[in-house]
């Protein structure tokens, strides 16, 4: 006995458990996410690599990428500037309301999408008020790409302030004053010693808000217009249009390569964020 | 003494029997006790259904001393078909198009005669694809030859994504035909001026009616009739309903999910829910929620609600919904071609 638990004594890990949470982390990885994502592989192979290949370059398919990677990817963009700045405010700003601002920034995850959707196509459509404000400034928002992007910025914004407002909170004022007294101006300061720190946070706010959007159903559907010529059409809308006629190989094909797609921009997201942290720790 | 013994014998007896039955009675009441059938159907039928329900249940009790309750399913024919086939729990399905109900067939829940089930095609209750214009008509549309000037933004739902629209385009090709006496090159052009109008395509005819009603876009939103006239009800003096001079007879229909019910031990109940749809009382009610009743009688008492002029073609002039399909809506069909897909 004491033989067997001796070489075990040398391996023991801080958290115990290892072979149990190891155990339960593989069921939920695979019955969660491996699996199912196996089985679109497996409905998509269906096809042959003729009709596979005809199927994802359609003009409609092809529109829809560009308009799902696109939207999300500049909606992202925004939610990440904005999100940025709702962070800081939440965090380096003693004001009243706060405690309630901090708690509406999550009622985007909360709200049902379609009923999102529905309203902010009422809000953003020539006769609702913001609609009628940007038609003011000659901009048409529901049912254009603008639209669309309006609805993905409001699904986004929360994954990017909750990604930065622990880092910030952890970030210590003193560096900035450390800045400040070796005279740094106020944006090199923010530049060179606050986005550095906060880079890896906003990065994975940014990915995550752009995965989101890229997915994104049922906010979308309603205030885009879903219009094949003037490419409003995103993803999931042409999968949902398979869908509805039962073609599961059609319609896990095309999300096949959405996956592909938009693994390749977080990949890169991700290049980026370890090429910046190799960078602050050699500085 | 041999009498009486006889006698008393033939009172054990009823006793027993008496008994037997009661308890035969009793336990076979608390079988059935309730039955509960599951009716899937789609988004325009929820309030006619609500009420059909009602009167059925009512009805069922009162002629089979049983108590049955249903349950109502609703949303996108197609989706809700689909979630049958995936084994969504439903002992009926009555849905926007026969082509939902086939492709249930073909997953092996339904008979393959299910549209000879039941009378007029397993449809009980039509309906017809109208316009419906804002109050005053400013675009003075009177029909199909009206919606491709230029200047005219229509609202219509994507047929590509929801079955219930493929028959505004059927209805709007067979407007082509007479017109164009068959010309397809001519059909095509008018068919992708008519789709150039369209502002706003929408997923579902739910969400275009949104559109059109709620969010103001459009001068003209292609409806099924029944839509519309719940539309005008609901919001009086600001609508109105244009019926063009040739249409579809749009044929929602129904049968009962063979395996499902079989499996719940509903057959019975299932086919009485369906053969109800044709009793009188819910032919008028049918009428009453905007349907046009498959009862010609009756369909007269409504000729207030209802252009009974107006020139519809059925889906069997396309050939069926399987060739319909193939020929118009499905990818590189007639659809892709004129939208530009």
């Amino acid at each position: 006995m004491t033989k067997l638990s001796d070489p075990k004594e040398k391996k023991q890990r801080v958290i115990p458990g290892f072979g149990l949470s190891m155990g339960i982390t593989l069921f939920m990885l695979s019955g969660f996410i491996i699996i199912p994502l196996a089985s679109v592989l497996v409905y998509s192979f269906q096809l042959s690599p003729r009709e596979f290949i005809n199927l994802i370059t359609k003009t409609n398919v092809v529109n829809a990428f560009k308009t799902s990677l696109l939207c999300s990817v500049f909606a992202a963009f925004v939610n990440s500037v904005f999100g940025l700045i709702l962070a800081w405010v939440l965090v380096r700003y003693e004001f009243p309301g706060k405690r309630i601002m901090d708690g509406l920034i999550e009622l985007p995850f909360a709200l049902p999408t379609a009923v999102a959707g529905i309203t902010l196509s009422k809000l953003y459509s020539d006769t609702g008020i913001m609609g009628r404000f940007l038609g003011l400034l000659g901009i048409k928002a529901a049912y254009t790409k603008t639209g669309l992007t309006i609805a993905l910025i409001f699904i986004g914004i929360p994954f990017v302030v909750r990604s930065i407002q622990p880092v910030l909170k952890t970030l210590d004022p003193r560096y900035e004053e450390a800045a400040a007294i070796l005279g740094a101006g106020k944006f090199y300061t923010f530049r060179r010693v606050i986005l550095p720190e906060l880079g890896p946070a906003l990065l994975t706010g940014f990915g995550l808000a752009f995965a989101r959007g890229v997915g994104e159903y049922g906010s979308v559907i309603y205030i885009s217009g879903n219009n094949a010529r003037d490419q409003t059409q995103v993803v999931s809308y042409v999968i949902t249009q398979k869908l509805n006629y039962l073609d599961y190989p059609g319609a896990t094909a095309i999300a096949l390569v959405l996956l592909f797609l938009s693994f390749l921009v977080l990949l890169f997201v991700n290049m980026i964020q370890v090429h910046q942290a190799k960078r602050t720790s050699s500085l | 003494m041999r009498k009486r013994g006889k006698t008393c014998a033939g009172v054990l007896t009823l006793l027993a029997a008496a008994v037997l039955t009661g308890c035969a009675g009793q336990t076979g009441s608390e079988k059935v006790k309730t039955i509960t059938i599951t009716n899937v159907s789609y988004d325009a039928t929820r309030e006619f259904y609500q009420e059909y329900n009602r009167i059925f249940e009512s009805y069922y009790r009162d002629t089979y001393k049983t108590k049955i309750t249903v349950v109502q399913s609703h949303g996108g024919s197609g989706g809700q078909a689909r979630s049958v086939i995936e084994g969504a729990k439903a002992d009926v399905v009555t849905l926007a198009l026969g082509q939902d109900i086939t492709m249930i067939e073909k997953s092996g829940l339904i008979n393959s005669e299910w549209i000879k089930e039941f009378e007029d095609n397993s449809s009980p209750y039509t309906s017809a694809i109208v316009f419906l214009v804002r109050k005053g008509n400013k675009k003075k549309i009177k029909d199909w030859s009206d919606l491709v000037k230029p200047g005219v933004e229509i609202i219509a739902p994507d047929p590509k994504s929801s079955g219930g629209a493929c028959w505004n385009f059927l209805a709007a090709w067979q407007y082509a035909k007479v017109t164009y006496h068959g010309d397809e090159e001519k059909m095509k052009s008018f068919a992708a001026d008519l789709y150039r109008n369209v502002s706003v395509m929408d997923s579902g005819a739910r969400g275009a009616t949104t559109t059109f009603v709620e969010n103001g876009q459009g001068d003209v939103l292609i409806a099924w009739e029944n839509e519309a006239i719940n539309t005008v009800k609901e919001y009086p003096d600001q609508y109105e309903i244009i019926t063009p001079g040739i249409s579809i007879l749009a044929q929602p229909s129904v049968a009962v999910v063979d395996e499902n019910a079989l499996r719940d031990k509903a057959e019975k109940a299932s086919e009485e829910y369906i053969k109800y749809l044709y009793s009188d009382e819910a032919q008028r009610l049918i009428g009453k929620y905007g349907y046009r009743p498959s009862n010609r009688k009756i369909l007269s008492e409504f000729s207030e609600t209802f252009d009974l002029n107006v020139n519809l073609c059925t889906i069997d002039d396309f050939g069926g919904w399987d060739t319909a399909y193939k020929t118009y809506f499905a990818d590189e069909g007639i659809f892709d071609e004129i939208y530009g897909n």
